[in-house]
């Protein structure tokens, strides 16, 4: 009777912890409208957040949020500030080499958004001040391939670069193509517009884990599967965009 | 005004934040500048050289520099810190201890000078005549030395703690919620950058005051009794 | 039995000194030696651009600052009050205030600032290089000044008294007797002042410009390796700050030489 009752404590123990889920703490930047931003009361909202916690229901997993100023995020996922970078981060090669990658989760691609009525050439643009955030994929493309031509300005969040691009320091910014979508819609960003075609197109937006964290990829990978089959990843889509974003 | 107030709730947890950030400081500060004005008129070779590293090194490199690098270097070393030692949870350095570390690292270098200054500014005949008496080193220390250690440090205390002030506002870059990232958001809010970074050079202002008079008073406190050349 | 005690005790705190040396040592051996070497090789090269910016910064500001700092340091000691209290509000704002939150207020500021931006004074604030060096300039006027006025009046009395002795008008005195001691007595206090410049100017990365910390970042944003970059940038600043006091200490050595010799 005693080992019985020793075996059924076991197995409820067990199964008890199968079901009480894994704590995950999900970090992203909170100053990239309308991925991730921290609203005026204070909370994490945007597309990010909102997959992101799509993911953790799906994962029937305790989900926690940190914010990490851009800069400085991936040092903290390798630091185990947090365990996924969901922010809109491009699976790139370069950092590849120091974290994994998840499956795509949204598709981009990159433009310049310059005053109205500004008629740049983007294949011409010497001598011209063009900035971008640090970090990114634009400003990275901005340090490889217009460094010398360009009076480049990099700067440490988004916000400020279209802060500059409005007081007219820059005289065109180059970001994900729907980043600018966003503010071009804001109050901000009236005055403003695309020039040129985006490019870039193969740009893929993935989840950030630490290198040989195999268990949690194949979890956000499965689940990610899930939200997109049973229409949850199209509902927030269409929260932000009236377009498919993926 | 009507657009500052608002955020004055805002305000008010960033220049909470700002204080708390000095007054932690201070006391890890102040202990370091003891220990090293110890080690640096201590005559022990090995001790002597510690301390003149550490003052030689926080002389040399940019304030930004010494913050960046414990706010990012820090998490990492209490990570290999914890992994040596087995603990399993993680242990987060957030931007409030990294910015208390380094201010209170850099404080104690400035303070090591100030401190020895002090000791050695005591009229050596004081000590003599400790001795004379027979008063061992520790017992002289702390009767004749140290209390007078007190009067003539601050002045040189006082101002580093306003220096101190206006450093934690480099914390700001790190994503401390202090005076200058809380009016930074403000400013972003409203687009208004001229207003609030002028209200925030204001709270920085008040802070100064406040710790300008507080010396002003304990330095009357402390020189009571003392002699003072007239003329 | 007392002596025993201390000394054992004196025993034991400088073991553990030289333990804490050996701990030390090692530590820094095996961080050095796990540094990426390669990563710092590949990337150096913009070294020198962020280096030349940051000392062009330091020197223009110093050097303009001055300007600022005389006039504003004899301002203070009129005793015209129109005169002083400008002066003195002046220093009081930009000593009482962070250099950070200048820097953002003339960059962020001004370029909302209708005052500025409508004038011939946008092209010039317009750009983060003259955002930047407009405030060091202000800033380090401001704490110059303090340090000159101090100096003004430390000049010891009798010479000023022998100077009007020999009836030499307020402006010659100050000219030929007051202003040459008054720089000689602020040198300390002046080297130290060129140092805190220095290493204000690595807030000029907080507004895009690539000096030595804003080098670093860039480099540290793609490669993923602070400590390594950081610390690259940090020995120059230390190596520029020892230059720069050896030549210091030896001009204040020749130029105060005269006094030693009254003996």
């Amino acid at each position: 009777m005693k080992k019985f009752a020793i075996i059924v404590a076991a197995a409820m123990l067990v199964s008890g912890a199968a079901v009480a889920g894994d704590k995950v703490r999900m970090g992203t930047e909170g100053a990239y409208p309308p991925f991730n931003q921290i609203d005026p009361s204070g909370k994490l909202t945007g597309f990010d957040v909102d997959i992101g916690n799509a993911l953790c229901e799906q994962m029937k997993a305790d989900c926690t949020w940190v914010t990490q100023d851009w800069d400085g995020i991936i040092p903290g996922l390798l630091a185990k500030k947090y365990d996924t970078i969901i922010a809109s981060m491009s699976i790139t090669d370069e950092r590849k080499q120091a974290v994994d990658f998840t499956e795509r989760y949204y598709s981009n691609s990159l433009r310049y958004v310059a005053k109205k009525g500004s008629n740049l050439d983007i294949s011409k643009l010497d001598g011209k001040a063009v900035g971008a955030q640090r970090a990114t994929i634009a400003g990275q493309y901005l340090e490889d391939n217009l460094a010398g031509k360009v009076e480049m300005k990099l700067y440490d969040t988004q916000e400020n670069a279209y802060i500059d691009l409005a007081a007219g320091r820059t005289d065109a910014i180059l970001a994900d193509m729907l980043v600018n979508y966003e503010w071009l819609q804001s109050d901000a960003g009236k005055g403003f517009e695309f020039v040129g075609e985006s490019f870039n197109r193969s740009d893929v937006i993935g989840i950030a884990i630490r290198k040989g964290e195999d268990d949690l990829r194949k979890k956000l990978n499965s689940a990610l599967k899930a939200i997109i089959a049973n229409g949850t990843y199209a509902k927030i889509n269409a929260k932000y965009f009236p377009f498919s974003i993926y | 005004m009507e657009t500052v107030l608002p955020y004055a709730n805002l305000f008010l947890t960033g220049t909470a934040i700002t204080l708390l950030v000095t007054l932690a400081v201070l006391p890890i500060g102040i202990c370091l500048g003891l220990i090293g004005a110890a080690a640096k008129l201590s005559g022990d070779p090995v001790a002597m050289a510690y301390a003149n590293v550490y003052t030689s090194v926080v002389r040399g490199l940019p304030e930004l520099l010494v913050i960046l690098v414990i706010f990012m270097g820090g998490q990492q070393a209490v990570n290999a810190v914890a992994d040596l030692v087995g603990y399993e949870d993680h242990i987060d350095f957030d931007a409030f201890t990294a910015g208390v570390i380094a201010l209170a690292f850099m404080f104690g270098a400035y303070a090591t000078e100030i401190f020895r200054g002090a000791i050695l500014a005591i009229p050596k005949g004081q000590t003599e005549a400790a001795h004379a008496f027979g008063m061992g080193g520790w017992l002289t220390f702390r009767r004749i030395t140290l209390p007078q250690v007190w009067r003539l440090a601050l002045p040189g205390l006082g101002n580093l703690t306003l220096v101190l002030m206006k450093d934690s506002a480099l914390l700001s870059l790190i994503g401390l919620n202090e005076i200058i990232r809380v009016v930074g958001i403000a400013a972003q809010a409203t687009k208004n950058a001229t207003l609030f970074y002028f209200v925030g050079a204001l709270m920085f202002l008040f802070l100064t005051f406040i710790t300008m008079t507080i010396q002003k008073r304990l330095e009357i406190r402390a020189n009571r009794g003392v002699a003072r050349a007239r003329g | 039995m007392q002596a025993t005690t201390k000394d054992l005790l004196i025993r034991i705190v400088r073991l553990s000194f030289y333990a804490l040396t050996a701990l030390v040592v090692v530590a820094l051996a095996w961080g050095l030696s796990s540094l990426n070497y390669g990563t710092i090789a590949r990337h150096i090269g913009k070294v020198p651009g962020g280096a030349l910016l940051t000392l062009e910064l330091v020197t223009l500001s110093v050097i303009l600052g001055f300007f600022v700092a005389l006039p504003t340091a004899m301002m203070r000691l009129s005793p015209n009050p129109f005169l002083r209290y400008p002066a003195h509000t002046f220093i009081y704002f930009f000593r009482g205030t962070p250099l950070l939150i200048q820097i953002f207020f003339v960059y962020y500021g001004f370029a909302q600032t209708d005052l500025v931006r409508e004038t011939f004074l946008w092209p010039v604030f317009k750009q983060a290089y003259w955002c930047a060096l407009f405030t060091f300039v202000l800033n380090t006027g401001a704490y110059s000044a303090e340090i000159l006025r101090g100096a003004i009046q430390a000049v010891p009395a009798g010479e000023i008294e022998a100077a009007r002795a020999f009836g030499m008008s307020k402006w010659t005195a100050y000219r030929r007797v007051i202003l040459p001691r008054a720089f000689r007595i602020a040198m300390p206090a002046y080297g130290n002042e060129i140092i805190f410049m220095l290493k204000g100017t690595a807030l000029a990365s907080t507004i895009t410009l690539l000096d030595l910390i804003g080098v670093a970042r860039t480099v540290i944003a793609r490669t993923f390796k602070p400590i390594e970059f950081f610390l690259t940038v940090g020995i120059v600043y230390v190596v520029f700050t020892y230059i720069f006091l050896w030549g210091w200490n030896r001009i204040e050595k020749r130029v105060n030489n005269y006094l030693s010799q009254q003996s």
